[in-house]
């Protein structure tokens, strides 16, 4: 396939290996090591699959961060949505991946379905839309999750719902902001609980930055003088932005680059961006699942288009449900802890039976490090 | 949810609908988010939606890089 089979080659990998192996030898302290966090999920999962990490020099160190959608989805979002189809008689239509979020009573999505909750899977929001305008008898919800790359797509079908004057259809908005995720590992009222964050740089997404562009990064880079690569997420990408982190380091600088130039620019979509800035309006604070709650880092919908706000349409209201406390997610998402040195990992704790955000989706840094990386771990010990 | 590859537009219709193909399986994709889309564009799709087009003389950009960083590491080890 063209655009992905040139950007896995293994040639070029041993090459790009071979240069950050040198970029690490040429610090200005032999001794120093690297630690950076690796924001989307979309990485954490090519860094796992394609073994990178084996790739690295022993001192160079990537950090999963907490930018998958399912993942950071705290429990309470996902009892509403339950509670839209088994109480209020909705038919709610969400993205398969959340299906199997363990949320509370024991339930799930899946098992309010075998229920007989009226749940079901569309691969878009426009399929939604689709359901809703062939069954008008018929209170059609959608379970809007997601960073910046899925919220354009949400505010397209509120504005058509609006333009067919559809009366059935409504949406229970869950999208959150990447910027503002980043922002709270830097600088947040645990980062003192858990010591100062260990981390030399970023690597930025790949899809929400073709929307948001590159600029909302240079923030970061200039206030807590971080290094941000936005890469790509195939795995040759992933290694050139390292190779990039590591230059930046060494040279002291603390810039934003643009290692994914085929797809994001400064600027992003505009178009994008526009109706995103017309349909929605910031939250004044949003639970993340692992992060707490994060002050202005999620979208409401805007009093224009209440009507198509499930939350206002519905009785709705939202419950903080604590993870277990033994999870270690906090930590692990701020880069202090691994998955291993959680005492619930892969006992307890497995992607069958998450405990925490880190281990629902194969993009969090606990089930990743379950699927691909325990038992090298224990072949080694 | 976010490991979407590039699809190449094979077909424009109308209300700013497109078919994408990728390794050979074709699907509808909505442009609403993207402006002069034109079949034989490579496109990044999410959740049905065109996020952005390729920009191919960047990815031939970043391949070479790719190559000439690796030849001069290894020729230096
Ligand atoms: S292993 Fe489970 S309980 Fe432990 S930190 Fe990871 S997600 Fe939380």
């Amino acid at each position: 396939m063209k655009y992905v089979d040139e950007f896995r080659d293994g040639e070029l990998a041993k090459g790009l290996a071979a240069a950050v192996a040198i970029a690490t030898k040429c610090a200005a302290d032999a001794t120093r090591s690297y630690s950076f966090m690796e924001f989307c999920g979309g990485h954490t999962h090519a860094i796992s699959r394609y073994g990178i990490a084996d790739l690295l020099p022993a001192n160079v160190h990537m950090i999963h961060g907490p930018g998958c959608p399912v993942c950071v989805l705290p429990i309470g979002r996902v009892d509403m949505a339950i509670a839209l189809a088994l109480e209020h008689g909705a038919t709610l239509c969400t993205y398969g991946d959340t299906l199997r979020i363990p949320a509370s009573h024991g339930l799930s999505l899946l098992k309010a379905k075998s229920q007989g909750g009226d749940i079901r899977i569309v691969y878009s929001c426009a399929d939604a839309l689709a359901l809703a305008q062939a069954h008008p008898e018929k209170q059609v919800v959608f379970f809007a999750i997601g960073f910046e790359t899925t919220t354009p797509p949400t505010a397209v079908v509120i504005r058509q719902a609006q333009i067919l004057g559809l009366k059935n259809f409504s949406v229970l908005c869950c999208h959150v902001l990447t910027p503002s995720a980043i922002g709270h590992i830097l600088e947040s009222p645990e980062v003192r609980d858990y010591g100062t964050v260990p981390l030399d740089g970023f690597i930025g997404p790949a899809h929400v930055s073709t929307v948001i562009g590159s600029r909302p990064y240079e923030f970061f880079a200039e206030e807590y003088r971080k290094p941000v690569v936005i890469a790509g997420f195939e795995p040759l990408d992933v290694m050139q932005a390292i190779l990039m982190l590591v230059k930046q380091v060494n040279e002291g600088r603390a810039e934003v680059e643009n290692q994914f130039s085929r797809a994001v620019t400064r600027e992003g979509n505009l178009k994008a961006q526009n109706l995103v800035a017309e349909v929605f309006e910031l939250r004044r604070e949003f639970e993340w699942r692992g992060l707490n709650i994060v002050p202005y880092s999620a979208l409401s919908i805007r009093g224009h288009y209440a009507q198509f706000d499930a939350e206002k349409r519905f009785p709705l209201s939202y419950r903080q449900v604590a993870d277990n406390k033994a999870c270690e997610c906090g930590a692990i998402l701020r880069g202090v802890k691994r998955p291993w040195e959680c005492k619930l990992f892969g006992t307890v704790c497995t992607p069958e039976n998450p405990m925490g955000s880190c281990m629902v989706s194969s993009e969090g840094a606990c089930a990743a490090h379950y699927t691909y990386g325990r038992f090298k771990q224990l072949v080694q010990a | 949810m976010c490991l979407a590859l590039p699809a190449i537009i094979v077909e424009i219709r109308d209300a700013d609908m497109a078919v994408i193909e990728l390794g050979g399986v074709r699907k509808e994709c909505s442009l609403a988010l993207i402006d002069d889309a034109a079949v034989g564009d490579y496109v990044i799709v999410h959740v049905g939606y065109a996020l952005t087009k390729l920009d191919p003389e960047e990815a031939e950009k970043t391949l070479q890089l790719f190559a000439e960083l690796g030849e001069a590491a290894l020729a230096a080890e």
